[in-house]
C-alpha cells in the first residue's frame, strides 16, 4: 500500500498570487453576471443588459461591406507572392505599409491638425500592452504615475502589475466637470512625494474615459507645462479621438507640441489603437507614438512580447489606405455615435436623471447620486447591485474608477443594438418611476 | 481632497542643473575622471581628449539650455540628441538615469536595452541584411546562415493561401463566422477553436503517442511572451533559473525573454562535447547549490527540447531524472519544445506531457512552451502557447496573456489552416524529407572539411565543431574566426560564445534559408577560409 506523503507544493512568484489585476472589482463583477444571464432581444429578453463594456459596434456593417468587396485574398494577388515574406516577417519595426497607413489615419482623425512620422510608431498587440510597456519605459519598480480621476479601471492592472509602478490619483470633482486644475496637478505631486515615490510622468485618457469628454485646450497647456516644469513624461492615450461627436472639438497634445515648435516634446508619447474607433478589438492592434527618440528604440525592442499579427498588419495597411473607406468611416461612425449619445441623454433626463456634458466616447457619465442612502461608496455598491439585480443592467460604478465622489456611474451605449438601448432605457425609467412611488 | 484657494501656485521650478550648482559641477568633474578609470585605450589618449571635449560640450549646452529653449526642436525624424552620440562609456548611462541633467529620464530598465547590439549575433544579422547573398544578382554577398527559419516549405503554405485565403476568413464555410466573430473582443487567451485545433495539431508532431488538454492552455503572440509570462509567475525579482548551454541566443532568445523585465537571473549548465552536449544531473546539481551558496533562488530549469542550437534530444530517461531533480529541490520545469515538429532521423520525440501521462509525477511543476513559428514556417503571424498542468499558473498566466493576445483574424486563418488535414500531412512529411535532405547534404559538405557536426534529430541548424580553425582555443579565438568567417568568406554563422557554449569552437549553421544548389558555395567559401586558418595555426 502506498505512503501519501505530503509534498511541498512548488511555488508561485509574487505576481502571479497578487490581486493587482483587480479582477475582483465591480467593474468585472458585473461582467460575471452578463455572462451568466446575458440578454437577448428574441431568446432571453429579461436578461442583463451589458452597458459596462466600451465597445463600438454602431459602426460595424460598413467593415463588414468593406471586407466582403476586399477580400484579403485579392489583396495578396494571385498566388499570393507577398505573402511569403508576409509570414515570416516577424520584425518588431513593423510593415512600413502598415505604419505608413497608420500614421496617415492618425492625422485624418484628427482633421489634419498634426503631422505624424511613421518611423515614430511603435506597433503593440493593443492598447492595453502599449500603457504597460510605456510605464516599463518610464518609470522604476516604486515610482509613480500621476493620473486624473475617475480613470479607466484597467489601469490599476495595465500599469501596475507586472511594472511594480503607484498610481498616485489626481482629484477631480463635479464642481468643474471633472476637469483637471493646476492645483489638483500640484497636490497629486506632494502627494507622491511625501509617501516617498519618485513622479516620472502624467497619463491623460483624451477623450476621458469614463467621463465620455474631450479636454478642453488650456487644460491640456497646462499639463504639458506642469510636466515640462517637473521633468517628468506625458502620456495621452487617445483611443476615443475618432469617437469624438464633432471633429473640431478634439484637441490632441499632437496639435498643441506642432504650434509649440515641437519644443519639450521628447516627454510626450500618444498611445492609440483601432479597437475603440474602428471598432476592431479582437484585432488587437495599439501604437505608441512617441516624440522620445530614445523611448521609440526601447519600446520597439520591448514589443517583442507583444508583436501584431503580420496578417492582420497587412490587412489593416491596405483598409487604412483606403481614402475613400476611412474618411467614409470616420464620418459615419461619429453620426451613429453622436445619435445615439442624444439618444441616451434623452432617455435619461426623461428618466430624470442628470448626466455630465459629454461630446465623445461610447458612454455617458451618468449622477445617481441624489439616489444615495449617504455620499459614501458603500452606498453607491448597494445602488449598483440593486441595478445589476433588480433592473439587469451592468453598468460600471465611480468607484471602480477611483472617483472621489459618490454615486456617478459609466453607461455604455455603442455597444448594442438601437433596441436594446431602448429596452434599458425602459427598464431605467420603471425603476426611477418605482422609486419616485416609494 | 481639494487644496484651498489660498495655497498660491508655487513658481516655475528652475531647470534641475541650475538648483545645486557646486554640487553639479562637482559631479560633472568627477565623470569624466569616470570615464577615465573604466575607459578602454590609454590613459593620455582616455583621459585629456575625452575630458576636454566632455567639459566643452557641457559648457556649450549648459548655455544653450540656460536660455531656455532647445536648440535643435527635434522634428521628428532627427536622431538622438547629441550628448547620446558623444560618447559610450558608462559614465554617460549613469548622467542620464539619474535624471539630474537635461533630457527626461527613462527607467533603468529601459536604459539597459536602450544600449547599441554589440553582440556578434546582431552584427551579423545586420551585415547580411545590408548585402543578402543572391545567386543571380548578389553572388558575392553574405549567406545568411544565422537566422533560424525555414523556408523550404514556402510553396506549399503560399499555394495553400491563395486556395484558401478569403474562404477561410470571411468564414463561409461554417454558417455560425461572420467578420462579427472575430472583430469584437475575445477571450484573451485565446478562442477554444484555435486551442482545440492546436492540440491536434501538437499531438500529431509529437508523434501521436500523446494528447493535449484545450483546458490547459494559454495562448500568446508567439512563444517569446509565453516565456516571459511564465517566467513572471514562476519566480520574482532577483531569482534563477537553471538553463543548460548552449542556448539559443538572437532577438527573441532567453537572455531577452527570460531577464529584460522579470529581472530573473538566467544561471548557465555547462554541457559538454563529451556528452553530445546532453546535460548531466551532477552539472544541474552543482550548478543549484553554487548559486544557492550565494544567496540566489532558483526557481526553475528552462530547457529547449529538442535543443536549440544542438538539435538533440533528451531521451524518456533524462526526463525522469530531470522531474526526479525538481522535485527533490521542490522546482519547476519548462520545457519549450517549439522545435518537436521538426524531427528527422529516427529517433523519437519525448513530450515532457507524455512523461507526465504516464507516471506518477507531480504535475505541478511542469510547464511547456510551443508555438507555430518554427514547425509551421509562420514567424509573422505570432501564435504561442503556453500549456500547463498548475491551475494556479493557468489562472495567472491567462489573465497576463492579455498584454499578448493573438489577433482574432490570424486565430480564424491558423485554425482553417490547421483543421485542413491532407494539407497538414503533406506539409509535415516533405518538411520533414526537405530538412533531412538539407542536412544531410550540409552535414556532408562540411564533413569534407573536416568539421565534425554534433549528433542531432531536430531543427533547423546543425552544431559545427572548427575548434580546429581558430588560431586559439579561446572566445577570442573563435571570435576572430567568426569575424573572418563573416567578412572574408562572407557567411553568417553564430559563435558558440553567444549561445553561452563553454568550449571554444563550436558555430551553428542554419541550413533552412538555403537552397540546395548554394551549399557547394557555403561549402567553397569555408574552405578558403579553412585553408588560410590552418596555415596560420
Amino acid at each position: 500500500m502506498a505512503i501519501e506523503i505530503e509534498q511541498p507544493s512548488v511555488g508561485l512568484s509574487k505576481v502571479a498570487v497578487s490581486e493587482t489585476h483587480g479582477e475582483d472589482s465591480p467593474y468585472f463583477a458585473g461582467w460575471k453576471a452578463y455572462d451568466e444571464n446575458p440578454y437577448h432581444e428574441s431568446s432571453n429578453q429579461s436578461g442583463v443588459i451589458q452597458m459596462g463594456l466600451a465597445e463600438n459596434q454602431v459602426s460595424f456593417d460598413l467593415l463588414e461591406k468593406y471586407l466582403e468587396e476586399h477580400s484579403e485574398g485579392s489583396s495578396w494577388g494571385k498566388g499570393a507572392p507577398g505573402f511569403r515574406e508576409n509570414a515570416l516577417f516577424q520584425d518588431y519595426h513593423g510593415l512600413k505599409s502598415f505604419r505608413q497607413a497608420m500614421a496617415n489615419f492618425m492625422e485624418q482623425i484628427r482633421g489634419g491638425r498634426a503631422k505624424f512620422d511613421p518611423d515614430r510608431i511603435v506597433l503593440t498587440a493593443g492598447a492595453t500592452a502599449a500603457n504597460e510597456l510605456l510605464t516599463f519605459i518610464l518609470a522604476d519598480p516604486g515610482d509613480a504615475l500621476l493620473v486624473p480621476t475617475p480613470y479607466y479601471p484597467g489601469f490599476d492592472r495595465d500599469l501596475r502589475w507586472r511594472t511594480g509602478v503607484k498610481i498616485v490619483p489626481i482629484h477631480c470633482d463635479s464642481s468643474n466637470n471633472f476637469q483637471v486644475t493646476p492645483q489638483a496637478l500640484e497636490a497629486a505631486y506632494q502627494c507622491a512625494e511625501s509617501m516617498n515615490f519618485k513622479v516620472r510622468g502624467v497619463l491623460i485618457t483624451n477623450p476621458s474615459n469614463p467621463l465620455g469628454a474631450t479636454i478642453q485646450r488650456s487644460v491640456l497647456e497646462e499639463i504639458l507645462d506642469f510636466a515640462t516644469r517637473k521633468n517628468i513624461h506625458l502620456v495621452s492615450d487617445e483611443i476615443y479621438c475618432g469617437s469624438t461627436f464633432s471633429s473640431s472639438e478634439f484637441i490632441s497634445v499632437a496639435e498643441i507640441l506642432q504650434t509649440r515648435d515641437y519644443k519639450n516634446s521628447e516627454r510626450v508619447h500618444i498611445v492609440y489603437s483601432l479597437s475603440k474607433d474602428l471598432g476592431l478589438p479582437g484585432f488587437r492592434v495599439g501604437t505608441i507614438y512617441s516624440y522620445n527618440d530614445k523611448v521609440v528604440t526601447t519600446a520597439r525592442r520591448m514589443s517583442s512580447f507583444t508583436l501584431i499579427s503580420s496578417q492582420t498588419q497587412h490587412l489593416l495597411a491596405c483598409m487604412l489606405s483606403n481614402k475613400e473607406f476611412t474618411e467614409k468611416y470616420i464620418k459615419t461612425n461619429r453620426e451613429r455615435l453622436s445619435k445615439r449619445y442624444d439618444m441616451i441623454i434623452k432617455g435619461l433626463k426623461n428618466a430624470g436623471i442628470e448626466c455630465l456634458k459629454g461630446n465623445a466616447g461610447l458612454f455617458c457619465w451618468m449622477n445617481l447620486s441624489p439616489l444615495l442612502e449617504e455620499p459614501t461608496r458603500e452606498a453607491e455598491l448597494t445602488l449598483w447591485k440593486i441595478i445589476l439585480n433588480e433592473v439587469r443592467l451592468n453598468i460600471s460604478p465611480g468607484s471602480s474608477c477611483h472617483c472621489s465622489e459618490p454615486g456617478w456611474f459609466r453607461v455604455c451605449f455603442a455597444n448594442m443594438s438601437e433596441q436594446t438601448l431602448e429596452v434599458a432605457l425602459e427598464r431605467i425609467h420603471k425603476f426611477m418611476e418605482q422609486r419616485k412611488r416609494k | 481632497m481639494t487644496l484651498t484657494r489660498s495655497i498660491q501656485y508655487p513658481n516655475p521650478e528652475p531647470e534641475v542643473q541650475t538648483r545645486k550648482p557646486g554640487r553639479a559641477t562637482a559631479m560633472r568633474l568627477i565623470v569624466p575622471l569616470q570615464g577615465v578609470v573604466q575607459g578602454r585605450g590609454g590613459l593620455i589618449f582616455g583621459s585629456l581628449i575625452p575630458c576636454a571635449l566632455f567639459y566643452f560640450l557641457q559648457l556649450y549646452l549648459k548655455r544653450h539650455r540656460s536660455s531656455n529653449s532647445r536648440s535643435n526642436p527635434p522634428s521628428p525624424s532627427t536622431s538622438s540628441p547629441n550628448l547620446a552620440e558623444i560618447t559610450r562609456t558608462s559614465s554617460r548611462s549613469n548622467l542620464l538615469s539619474r535624471g539630474l541633467i537635461g533630457p527626461v529620464r527613462i527607467s533603468s530598465r529601459a536604459m539597459s536595452i536602450a544600449k547599441p547590439n554589440d553582440s556578434p549575433y546582431y552584427i551579423g544579422l545586420d551585415k547580411a541584411s545590408e548585402d543578402p547573398y543572391d545567386r543571380i544578382s548578389n553572388p558575392d554577398g553574405v549567406i545568411q546562415l544565422g537566422l533560424l527559419e525555414n523556408r523550404l516549405c514556402f510553396d506549399l503554405i503560399a499555394k495553400w493561401m491563395s486556395e484558401n485565403l478569403s474562404d477561410s476568413m470571411m468564414g463561409r464555410e461554417g454558417g455560425d463566422l461572420s467578420i462579427s466573430g472575430i472583430t469584437t473582443y475575445q477571450p484573451v487567451d485565446g478562442t477554444m477553436e484555435l486551442k482545440l485545433a492546436m492540440a491536434g495539431f501538437m499531438s500529431r508532431v509529437m508523434g501521436g503517442t500523446v494528447s493535449f488538454e484545450p483546458s490547459q492552455m494559454v495562448l500568446t503572440a508567439g512563444a517569446t511572451p509565453a516565456i516571459e509570462t511564465l517566467c513572471f509567475c514562476l519566480a520574482d525579482h532577483g531569482n534563477a533559473f537553471l538553463v543548460p548551454t548552449p542556448y539559443y541566443p538572437g532577438v527573441c532568445s532567453f537572455d531577452r525573454d527570460v531577464k529584460w523585465r522579470t529581472g530573473v537571473e538566467l544561471i548557465p549548465v555547462h554541457c559538454r562535447s563529451t556528452d553530445n552536449f546532453i546535460l548531466s544531473i551532477t552539472a544541474l546539481d552543482q550548478a543549484f547549490n553554487q548559486t544557492r551558496k550565494r544567496g540566489t533562488k532558483i526557481r526553475g530549469i528552462l530547457l529547449s527540447n529538442p535543443a536549440n542550437p544542438v538539435g538533440n534530444l533528451l531521451s524518456r530517461e533524462m526526463l525522469y531524472n530531470l522531474l526526479d531533480f525538481a522535485r527533490e529541490k521542490n522546482i519547476h520545469i519548462i520545457s519549450d519544445e517549439i522545435f518537436a515538429g521538426t524531427m528527422y532521423g529516427n529517433e523519437e520525440f519525448v513530450s515532457m506531457a507524455e512523461v507526465l501521462d504516464s507516471e506518477n509525477f507531480d504535475k505541478n511543476r511542469v510547464h511547456i512552451v510551443y508555438g507555430l513559428s518554427k514547425d509551421l514556417s509562420l514567424p509573422g503571424f505570432r501564435v504561442g502557447m503556453i500549456y500547463s498542468f498548475n491551475e494556479n499558473v493557468l489562472a495567472a498566466a491567462r489573465k497576463l496573456t492579455r498584454f499578448s493576445s493573438i489577433s482574432a483574424l490570424t486565430q480564424r486563418l491558423v485554425v482553417s489552416m490547421l483543421l485542413d488535414t491532407r494539407f497538414i500531412e503533406e506539409y509535415i512529411e516533405t518538411n520533414k524529407k526537405r530538412v533531412q535532405n538539407m542536412r544531410d547534404l550540409f552535414v556532408a559538405g562540411l564533413k569534407t572539411l573536416g568539421i565534425r557536426c554534433a549528433d542531432s534529430s531536430a531543427g533547423f541548424c546543425c552544431w559545427a565543431d572548427m575548434s580546429k580553425l581558430i588560431p586559439t582555443y579561446s572566445e577570442k579565438g573563435e571570435l576572430e574566426l567568426w569575424d573572418k568567417l563573416l567578412n572574408v568568406a562572407k557567411i553568417n554563422v553564430t559563435p558558440g560564445s553567444a549561445c553561452h557554449c563553454i568550449e571554444p569552437g563550436w558555430f551553428r549553421c542554419c541550413f533552412t534559408t538555403l537552397a540546395q544548389e548554394d551549399i557547394p558555395v557555403v561549402m567553397e567559401r569555408i574552405r578558403k577560409v579553412a585553408d588560410t586558418s590552418t596555415l596560420c595555426s
